[in-house]
Formats: C-alpha cells, sequence, structure tokens
C-alpha cells in the first residue's frame, strides 16, 4: 500500500529550528515593552537621562563572549576537545561578568537618585534591561548544563546539535543587548 | 514492537536520544505521568481541559443564579459557599469572582489549552506523518507547566480574599492596585503568576506545533497536502507564539506595579480619600498590550475549530473541501489581521477618531476572509450526500454559530455603533456566539471524531445526539436574546438589574436565560458521563478507518503505539480531500496516483 520512507524531510534540524521560533517570540516580549516605552515617552513626566559608562564596558565583554562561543564551536567541529572546554569556560565567565556588570550599571544609576519607583522611564530602564540580564542567565545555565552533560556521560558525545542551539541563542542575546543599548540612547 | 520500528525511530528522531529507549522499559509513571508521548499529553490536556470546563461552566451556572433570580435566597448556596453567600445570596464581591474566573478558565484553561493542547499534539504527529513531536521534551513540559498554572489558578479560589476579580481582562487599576478590591490582593497576584506560567506552557507548546509542522512531514506530504486542521493549528501556534510574549510583558509591567511600586500603569487615583503617590502611567497603555494579545487570541481560540470543522465536514459530506487553496489563504489572512485590530476593544477609551477608522476598517475587513469560509463550507455541503454522525452535527452547528456571531462583529466593528453597544450585553452575546459557542461546537466535533483514535472506542451515539440538540437550541436560548438586552443598553458585568426602571422588563427574560443554562449545563454533563464511560465500557473500534477517511491518522493501529506506526512511515501522494472521486467514495492520501485518474 505504501512505499517505504525511511528518512523524514529535515532541511534544518528541528530543534535549531523551534530556537529560532523561540527568538521570534522573545522579540515579541522586547517589541511589547520598547513599543510601551516610546508610547510613554510623548506623555508627560518622562526625565531622560544618562547611562553609566558601565554599560559600555558590559558591551565590550558581551560581544567578546560570543566570540569566544564561536571559536568553541570551531574547536568542538575539529574535535580540538580541550580548546573546545577553556573557550566554553571563557565564555561562561564572560556571560557572568556581564551580568555582575549590569548589576553595578544600576548601582551606580540607584546612586544618582536614579530608582525603581521615582519615574516611570526609570522603571522602564530596569524592567527592560533585567529581563535581558535574566536571558543572558537562561543562557549562561544552558551552557554550564550542557558542560555539565559531556563531563559525566562516559560515552563521548559528538553531537554538536546543542552547542549550536545554545550558541545560536547566546548570539541572539548579545545582539539584543546592542538593540537595547542603541533604542535606549536614541529615544529618550 | 518490531526491532525495525525501533531502528526507524532511532533514525527519524536522531534529535533526541533518549526517546527510543524509554519505550523499551515504561513504567506507569513514564507512561501516564510524565509521558513524552504525543498522544499520552494530548489526552492529559484533554481531561485537564474537561475538569476545568465543568469548573468555569459551573461558576455560570452559580453567577445566572444571581442574575435570574436576583431577589431569591438559596440556603444551600451558604451551606456550599460560606462567606461568599451569606444568607444564601452570592455577595457581590464574589459574583465578580465568578465572572472573572469564569472568563479566565474557559477562555485560557479550556479553549486554549484543552482545544489547542489537545488537537496539535494529537493530530499534527498523526496527519503530518511524524513520530512524535520535534521535541517530546519540551512538550512534555508544555503540558507540566499548564498543569502548574491549574493547580495556582486552582488555590487561588480559596484564598481568604477571594480569585481575581476584575475581569479576565485585569485592567489596572483594579488589578494593580492591592487596595481597590478584594479579589486584588493575593488573588491577583496568584492569577498573574499562573497565567506566566500558562503563558510559558503555550509558548512551549507552539514552538513544538510550528517547527514539527514545518520540519517532519512525511514523504510527498508537501503543504499544499496538509489537511486544514494542520494550517489552522500552524496558524493558531503562529499567533500564540507572537502575540502571548506581549501579554507576558503586561502581566510583568502589573506585577512591578502591585508588588514593587512603579507606575506603569497608574497615574493620580484616590483610594479611600487617599491620593497615591504613583504618576506618570497610563491605564490605556495596559489596554493596548493586554489586546494586542486578546484578539489574536479569539483566533487563537477560533482557528482549532474552524480547522477541524473543515475537515469534519469534508469528511462526512464525501465531497472534497471546497476551495482548499481559498480555505488556507484565508486563514492566512485571518491570522495577519488579527494583529492589526486590537484598538477595536478600545473604541470608547478616547482614541484618535482618525486612527478609529483605521481600526474599523481593518476589522471590517476580517469580514471578507471569514465570508469565504463560510461560503466554501457552505459549498461543501451543498448537494452532499451527508453523513449526519455526532461529529458532522457539531461541525455544521459551529457553521452556524460561525455565521450568527461573525454577523454581530461587522456591527460592533463599526466604532459609531460600538460607542452605544461597548460594554453591553451585545458584546456578551457576540462573542460567546462567535468565540465560545463556536469553539466549543468545533472542539466538540473533534471530539468526537476522534474518540475512536485516541481510545480504540466510540462515544455513544444516542447520548451524543441528545448532547448535540440541547447544546445547539440552549446556546441560542441563552445567548440570542442578550443581543436584545444590549441593544437596549443593559451593561454587561453588573450585579444586579432589578434596581433600574429601564431594565424591569427584562426580569422575566433574564430568569429564563438562567433556567436554560442550567439544562445545556446538565447536558453537558451528560458528555462528560458518555466521555468517561466509553472510555471503558464504549462500543471497540474495530476497523482501522470507521469514518471512511483520507487523512493519515487512519493508516496507524486501532490503538497506535510509541512512534505511531509499527512499520514505516507511509508516503503521501495526494491532498487530503479526494472524496467522491472517479465513482470512487474516497481515495486515502497514502494512495498513489491512478493514470487515467481524473483531476479535480
Ligand atoms: C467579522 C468578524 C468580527 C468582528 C468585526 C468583530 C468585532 C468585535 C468588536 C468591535 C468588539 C469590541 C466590542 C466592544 O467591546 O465594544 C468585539 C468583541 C469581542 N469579540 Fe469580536 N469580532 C469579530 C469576530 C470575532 C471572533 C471570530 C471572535 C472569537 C473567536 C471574537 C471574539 C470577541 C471577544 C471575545 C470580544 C469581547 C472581549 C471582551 O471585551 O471581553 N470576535 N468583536
Ligand atoms: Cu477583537
Amino acid at each position: 500500500m505504501s512505499t517505504v520512507v525511511m528518512e523524514q524531510r529535515k532541511r534544518i534540524h528541528p530543534h535549531k529550528f523551534t530556537l529560532w521560533v523561540g527568538v521570534a517570540s522573545i522579540v515579541m516580549m522586547f517589541a511589547g515593552l520598547t513599543s510601551a516605552y516610546i508610547v510613554k515617552r510623548n506623555q508627560a513626566n518622562w526625565v531622560t537621562f544618562d547611562l553609566p559608562v558601565m554599560f559600555w564596558y558590559s558591551t565590550v565583554v558581551i560581544v567578546i563572549s560570543s566570540f569566544t562561543l564561536y571559536l568553541s564551536n570551531k574547536a568542538f567541529r575539529q574535535r580540538e576537545m580541550a580548546k573546545y572546554r577553556g573557550l566554553v569556560v571563557a565564555t561562561l565567565l564572560l556571560g557572568i561578568i556581564f551580568v555582575i556588570m549590569q548589576v553595578v550599571g544600576f548601582n551606580l544609576l540607584w546612586l544618582k537618585g536614579i530608582t525603581l519607583t521615582k519615574n516611570v522611564s526609570f522603571s522602564f530602564l530596569y524592567v527592560i534591561l533585567g529581563l535581558h540580564a535574566l536571558h543572558v542567565i537562561g543562557g549562561v545555565v544552558a551552557l554550564v548544563v550542557l558542560f555539565a552533560k559531556a563531563f559525566s556521560s562516559k560515552v563521548r558525545n559528538y553531537n554538536i546539535v546543542p552547542l549550536e542551539v545554545i550558541s545560536t541563542y547566546w548570539h541572539f542575546v548579545d545582539a539584543l543587548w546592542i538593540y537595547l543599548l542603541i533604542f535606549l540612547l536614541l529615544i529618550r | 514492537m518490531s526491532n525495525i520500528a525501533t531502528i526507524q525511530e532511532a533514525d527519524v528522531h536522531g534529535a533526541h536520544e533518549t526517546h527510543h529507549e524509554h519505550h523499551h522499559h515504561e513504567t506507569f509513571i513514564s507512561k501516564y505521568v510524565f509521558s513524552q508521548d504525543h498522544k499520552m499529553i494530548a489526552r492529559q490536556f484533554l481531561i485537564t481541559g474537561m475538569i476545568w470546563a465543568i469548573i468555569g461552566g459551573l461558576f455560570s451556572v452559580l453567577f445566572r443564579l444571581q442574575l435570574g433570580y436576583p431577589n431569591s435566597t438559596f440556603p444551600w448556596l451558604e451551606d456550599l459557599l460560606g462567606q461568599w453567600a451569606k444568607g444564601g445570596k452570592l455577595q457581590p464581591e464574589f459574583y465578580y469572582a465568578l465572572v472573572t474566573m469564569h472568563g479566565t478558565i474557559l477562555v485560557f484553561f479550556v479553549l486554549t489549552a484543552g482545544l489547542s493542547g489537545t488537537f496539535a499534539n494529537f493530530l499534527i504527529p498523526l496527519q503530518i506523518g511524524a513520530r512524535d513531536m520535534a521535541s517530546p521534551m519540551l512538550n512534555m513540559l508544555s503540558y507540566w507547566f499548564f498543569f502548574l498554572a491549574s493547580i495556582i489558578m486552582f488555590s487561588s479560589l480559596f484564598v481568604q480574599t477571594g480569585p481575581a476579580s476584575g475581569g479576565w481582562t485585569i485592567y489596572p487599576p483594579l488589578s494593580a492596585l492591592g487596595d481597590a478590591s478584594s479579589g486584588s490582593k493575593i488573588g491577583m497576584d496568584l492569577w498573574l503568576v499562573s497565567m506566566a506560567m500558562f503563558i510559558v506552557s503555550s509558548l512551549l507548546g507552539g514552538l513544538n506545533y510550528i517547527s514539527t509542522i514545518l520540519n517532519m512531514r512525511t514523504k510527498g506530504m508537501s503543504m499544499t497536502r496538509l489537511p486544514l486542521t494542520i494550517w489552522a493549528l500552524f496558524f493558531t501556534a503562529v499567533l500564540g507564539v507572537l502575540s502571548f510574549p506581549v501579554l507576558l510583558s503586561g502581566a510583568i509591567l502589573l506585577l512591578f506595579d502591585r508588588n514593587l511600586g512603579t507606575s506603569f500603569f497608574l497615574s493620580d487615583i484616590v483610594v479611600n480619600g487617599k491620593i497615591l503617590p504613583n504618576e506618570g502611567g497610563s491605564a490605556i497603555l495596559f489596554q493596548h498590550l493586554f489586546w494586542f494579545l486578546g484578539h489574536p487570541e479569539v483566533y487563537i481560540i477560533l482557528l482549532p475549530a474552524m480547522g477541524m470543522s473543515s475537515e469534519i465536514l469534508s469528511v462526512n459530506s464525501r465531497k472534497p473541501i471546497f476551495g482548499y487553496m481559498a480555505m488556507v489563504g484565508s486563514l492566512f489572512a485571518i491570522a495577519i489581521l488579527a494583529f492589526l485590530v486590537w484598538a477595536h476593544h478600545m473604541f470608547v477609551t478616547g482614541l484618535n477618531p482618525l486612527l478609529g477608522a483605521f481600526f474599523v476598517l481593518l476589522t471590517l475587513l476580517i469580514a471578507v476572509p471569514s465570508a469565504i469560509k463560510v461560503f466554501n463550507w457552505l459549498t461543501t455541503l451543498w448537494r452532499a450526500n451527508i453523513r449526519f454522525t455526532p461529529a458532522m452535527l457539531f461541525a455544521i452547528g459551529f457553521v452556524s454559530f460561525f455565521i450568527s456571531g461573525g454577523l454581530t462583529g461587522i456591527f460592533l466593528g463599526n466604532s459609531a455603533l460600538d460607542i452605544h453597544l461597548h460594554d453591553t450585553y451585545f458584546v456578551v452575546a457576540h462573542f460567546h456566539i462567535v468565540m465560545g459557542v463556536a469553539s466549543f461546537m468545533g472542539m466538540f466535533a473533534g471530539v468526537y471524531h476522534w474518540f475512536p483514535k485516541m481510545y480504540g472506542r466510540f462515544l455513544n451515539n444516542t447520548l451524543a445526539y441528545i448532547h448535540f440538540w440541547i447544546t445547539i437550541v440552549g446556546a441560542y436560548l441563552i445567548f440570542w436574546p442578550m443581543h436584545y438586552e444590549g441593544l437596549a443598553g443593559m451593561p454587561r458585568r453588573y450585579y444586579d438589574f432589578s434596581m433600574w426602571e429601564s431594565f424591569k422588563m427584562f426580569t422575566g427574560l433574564n430568569e429564563f436565560i438562567s433556567f436554560v443554562s442550567m439544562i445545556v449545563f446538565a447536558a453537558q454533563l451528560l458528555f462528560v458521563f458518555n466521555f468517561f464511560y466509553s472510555i471503558f465500557k464504549g462500543r471497540k473500534v474495530t476497523t482501522q478507518n470507521p469514518w471512511g477517511a483520507n487523512t493519515l491518522e487512519w493508516t496507524t493501529p486501532i490503538r497506535p503505539g510509541h512512534g505511531n506506526w509499527p512499520g514505516e512511515i507511509p508516503e503521501v501522494h495526494r491532498g487530503a480531500y479526494d472524496y467522491g472521486k472517479d465513482g470512487r467514495e474516497f481515495i486515502p492520501q497514502t494512495e498513489p496516483v491512478g493514470e487515467h485518474e481524473s483531476h479535480h
């Protein structure tokens, strides 16, 4: 009755595709927040302020972390496992440093009197950047889990898909940060 | 299951290595509780949804008691609800809580999770020819997040100050200020946390549905051969993935306003004679965020019902669906427009009239794809040799309600009329008919049609016919008169109309509506009984393809195991709607196209 089907059609790995759809959905969340920001900006009581320099440094850090993760993918493909591990650890640390720098940035703002509840424009900043930092933490956790798995399993697993999925996510969160930074600089 | 199947599965699902191992040694827990089999997850969604439907339905009966018999007392109510029904009369605060919970439960937990969760999970892999979802793990998580959301929402019913009571649309300031009402306290926080979990669940589900449909179709299953059910579930998932995050952002801002003192949605508010320090926020902003989800949400509820009804109408008409590509195109148009009309819920918020005019135009444009669909359903039925199975009756009922409710949408879509009709029972009638009842009709059609595939048994037909006739007649009797009440200005969300002279004329009508709603509720219990009885005692399915349908799910064993097809996944050679072609009643999708076959 039916012909044998050996392989299902798979143009792009379903997990990667799933991630891209997830990215679209995260974009919508930030689109919601940033458009709310734009709407509010045009109303009374909007106070503008300068971003701390710390956010520039953290930008550098997160960009470098994307780069190290990119290199670790390359190392993985060439089966240079020691190099790969080193680079993943570097990425992890950079991710954590980024989050710490964001917190420090928040602290500097706070000390200048730019607190969460004082003005809606301040509140938006904390919520939007805080949610972004949470997404970075999500990436860090994913990398840790991936790493822990690689060490705990007895069998060598050369499946690159999980690493690629996490990397795509990481680069996305990096790009998202740059977008948010530009957004906050231009629209104020 | 044979070894070949296992190898196949490993092969096809290289994506998740743990998958094939686990069907060898299934425990009770891995089979029924933390199952990763899409068919089991579908049944979990369905049964959880049914439990919620009973609760949500019961709530409506309770508050209809107040509306229909505002001057009577029911001592048993006090026994049942204690302080909420002092002296046998629902307290106003609790009345609002019931209305809010009714809306929340039916819209989100039943007609979103219960409907999409059940049928997307069940039908996508079976109808596109896949062994499971792209990520069975995320799929399982999707159910458990829904479960968690359910537990939190359920527990909010039992807190001292009661569950959320500001309406299913949770507009601030009622939802933003703990002091605004008793339902604005912990009940509201629980509502928000529960909805956050719910949104995560919908997103995980939606991601999976989309990538499964796009990436895991069997050989020969091109997009233009997909059954319309799958197309509808696809657009539903796209709508969900793009609109729920926006509601999530609104909910997060609301949580901040409530608990951390921010003022996103608050400004110049006086509570108990005290001016609050909040300033600079805007309550209207929340409405934009809410309705940006809210309008797509109504289509998230409706599209699965459309898709299933299309399929069931064609199968039981023994005719191809009329205008397959037009059906897909109109789904697409509806999905796009769904994102562009949200402000029609906000015509009375002081919206700029020019902007309002654009929203009127875009809103009325939805009538075009809607009309195309209706036309195609009717032409499919036209001169058909119809088999009036229970599923078919419900599918026809779906079309009927979609027409009735769509027409009143055109009234409301005109801002000039809406200014009069907004927040009256006219709106209540509109959305219950077009969304509530129509989608329930589609969902029942789906359950009656696919129950044999889910449980290997049939539902009882006599009970099914009784269920259908009471439901369709009852639903019209309940909701049709509400149009008149709305036109006469009767506002929605009021606790007691007997105080107004102008609404005295509706006293009898309100009582009648309440009376009918109890009967309709009882008919649903009949369905619930039929459902659970038939799982164990229903007539057994003995043939692979009891309805003579073309789609792939009927090529699996009567009770498909994990992996769906014991051998290879069949290849597809044609679209899903070759009914009554060349003198043959139906030609399954797996049959190669014959040399002399006609084209149509
Ligand atoms: C031709 C198609 C339709 C048009 C033009 C239309 C128009 C409208 C308008 C203008 C309103 C706002 C009324 C008001 O609050 O004053 C409304 C409310 C509503 N509509 Fe529709 N509608 C259409 C179809 C649908 C469909 C297909 C669904 C669901 C499946 C739906 C669900 C709802 C709901 C749930 C509400 C009320 C929400 C609330 O305030 O609680 N509508 N509709
Ligand atoms: Cu709408």
